[in-house]
């Protein structure tokens, strides 16, 4: 692992395997992200895109292959894991705030009990974040209390409150209403344009294009094909990848 | 068009609207309500007849402190009085503190407290100054817990130090010579009653949620032992486990750490309720969503950080209504202990009625045992329930 240590390379996989049961989601995945990249993941559901990025932060733990973030090779090693997701934000489909804390409480626990950050350092940290998600006049509501938009800002916020280096998104506008996708992709742009490191599993292709530095088409648990956003719109070379935008774009 | 602002039409509000529409809507409904007026009227004239002119209500008022605190000594009453005053201010203080969540339970007891005041100056028994004494406490520390600063902090030490404190007020030690020792077989009564509830279920809900955690762990010995002590304790009536408590404990234990019977007892309650109280926690844990583990964990959290930041708060929420509900089984569990030969407020009354002067009156001695149990868990059925509503405020 020493040749990552110098340079730019935070994530690398290396011939990454999974299996649910006998089922074989991830097919030998390899890919390299510079620091900050932006990429976009997409695919058909069922693909394995998700439980791909979900192996970046060990939610899924792959069974074969290496996985090195920043340096750290991905084992069973609970301190290795526990400090890499503190580097690591992640923001899902269902939002996943705590129910029974404020938004401000949701933003300043991490900070408080993993990096044990004093309390009134946390709290300006987190009303920063607030006032760059849009939403600084809800910090003492209960995530119930928000609207689904308002909640994944929220949910940006606290993966932010741990300045992580990278930031994973598990299809952040898949659970919002229509009218509530915008607000979401405009921090999501805003963070992209901020040199943040991104992978995001998502199909709004406005994103893609406005942003991304690199897309990769997942199809049955392997990358079928990877490019910049021109060329994968433009110019797709898979006959599958051809027939997956064709579908997505078609309205 | 706009909406125009109308009155209710006449007679679907007030009183008479609503017996009308409760009682009196239908023919058949009429008839069910005469027929309960009348079953009512044949079942509560002799009853009340009994209650006025037949009943021998001095039983009462003659054993009222054997009722209360059974043989414990007289002359060191004032301890039991001390642990009412703490409590008072406790109650209090929580009030202050937590305003809504413990408002229930705090006017109930000063609600209490008013009633025993003017019940004690009817009857002209000299106890008055001390309820009207602990009312006074819990409004001053209502306005203390108001106005001080980290009111939480101090409120929750106080309850953890509070079961303590009495434990020694009552049981006394030798050490300590303005406390002399009261040996357990002293206790008795409502008193005990109560420590055996308390203590029953401020030692069972810890252990039940780590049972709990233990049943849903990943390491199969714990998950087993946890299982398969649940379902060995759930299998069995209590009755079996305060027998087994009283007689087989001290045979495990060495001579010099040998319990004596009340806290022997209070062992087997704390195992009974465990088991139960795990299994509603455990109910609660099911309840929380995957994505909850995930959240925690993509943050960096540790597993315990985890289950004591996210999701124990979450779980023990969601069952507040189940712990309640078994807070209040084990309350009249606890009758049960007569068989092991304590004196709690039934098997006191048994003993009252061994008294010459006062055979004959078992109506009224268990009719009065029968509103203690009643009017406690009245009590903190309301209290619970309002606290319930509370912690439920915008906050799902």
């Amino acid at each position: 692992m020493s040749d990552n240590n110098n340079s730019q390379e935070i994530i690398v996989c290396r011939d990454v395997h999974k299996w649910f049961d006998n089922f074989h989601v991830l097919k030998g995945i390899n890919l390299t992200v510079q620091k900050g990249e932006v990429i976009v993941v997409f695919g058909p559901s069922g693909s394995g895109k998700s439980t791909f990025i979900r192996c970046i932060n060990r939610l899924e733990e792959h069974q074969k292959g290496q996985i090195i973030v920043d340096g750290v090779e991905l084992t069973n090693d609970i301190r290795d894991i526990e400090a890499i997701r503190s580097e690591v934000g992640m923001v899902f489909q269902q939002f996943n705030l705590f129910p029974h804390l404020t938004v401000i409480q949701n933003i300043t626990l991490a900070p408080s009990w993993v990096r044990r950050t004093p309390k009134d350092v946390s709290r300006e940290l987190a009303m920063q974040l607030l006032n760059r998600v849009g939403i600084p006049e809800q910090a003492e509501k209960y995530p119930a209390q928000l609207s689904g938009g308002q909640q994944q800002r929220v949910a940006i916020a606290r993966a932010l409150a741990m300045q992580p280096k990278i930031m994973l998104f598990d299809e952040p506008t898949s659970a919002l209403d229509p009218e509530m996708i915008k607000e979401v992709l405009d921090v999501m742009i805003e963070l992209a344009k901020s040199g943040m490191t991104i992978v995001a599993v998502t199909h709004e292709m406005g994103f893609a294009r406005a942003v991304a530095n690199r897309m990769i088409f997942f199809d049955k648990g392997e990358i079928v094909e990877q490019g910049a956003p021109e060329q994968i719109f433009d110019n797709p070379q898979s006959d599958r990848t051809k027939l997956f935008l064709s579908q997505i774009l078609r309205h | 068009m706009t909406a125009i602002e109308m009155k209710p039409p006449v007679l679907t509000v007030g009183p008479l609207a609503w017996v009308r529409k409760n009682l009196f809507s239908t023919w058949y409904n009429v008839a069910l309500t005469l027929l309960a007026i009348g079953l009512l009227y044949a079942l509560l004239k002799p009853a009340w007849l009994w209650a006025t002119t037949e009943a021998r209500w001095g039983v009462i008022e003659a054993n009222l402190s054997l009722f209360m605190i059974g043989l414990y000594p007289r002359e060191q009453v004032w301890r039991i009085w001390l642990t009412v005053f703490m409590l008072a201010g406790l109650i209090g203080f929580s009030w202050g503190v937590w305003k809504i969540a413990a408002r229930g339970f705090a006017l109930i007891a000063l609600g209490a407290g008013a009633a025993f005041v003017l019940i004690s100056l009817y009857f002209q028994w000299d106890v008055w100054t001390q309820w009207l004494v602990a009312d006074f406490i819990l409004l001053v520390f209502y306005f203390i817990g108001l106005r001080l600063r980290r009111g939480v902090l101090f409120a929750t030490l106080g309850w953890l130090l509070y079961f303590p404190i009495v434990f020694l007020l009552v049981s006394g030690s030798k050490y300590i010579a303005s406390l002399p020792p009261v040996p357990s077989n002293l206790w008795s009564g409502l008193l005990l009653t109560l420590l055996l509830t308390i203590v029953g279920n401020f030692g069972a809900l810890p252990l039940g949620i780590l049972l709990a955690l233990g049943r849903r762990s990943k390491l199969p010995i714990i998950r087993y032992f946890s299982i398969g002590f649940i379902e060995l304790i759930r299998g069995v009536p209590l009755v079996t486990i305060l027998y087994m408590a009283s007689v087989l404990l001290p045979y495990f234990l060495p001579i010099d750490v040998r319990p004596d019977n009340v806290a022997r007892a209070m062992i087997g309650l704390i195992i009974f309720e465990a088991a139960y109280q795990a299994e509603n926690v455990r109910g609660g844990l099911q309840a929380i969503d995957r994505g909850q583990y995930e959240a925690a964990q993509a943050l960096g959290l540790s597993g315990a950080q985890t289950t004591i930041l996210i999701i124990l708060p979450q779980a023990l929420r969601a069952v507040i209504p189940a712990l309640f509900n078994s807070f209040i089984s084990l309350f009249k569990d606890t009758s049960l202990v007569a068989i092991i030969a304590l004196f709690d407020v039934v098997r006191i009354s048994r003993s009252i009625l061994a008294q010459t002067e006062w055979l004959g009156t078992h109506r009224e001695v268990f009719l009065f045992a029968f509103i203690i149990y009643w009017a406690f868990n009245l009590a903190f059925t309301y209290g619970s329930r309002r606290m319930e509503e509370a912690l439920g405020v915008g906050k799902r």
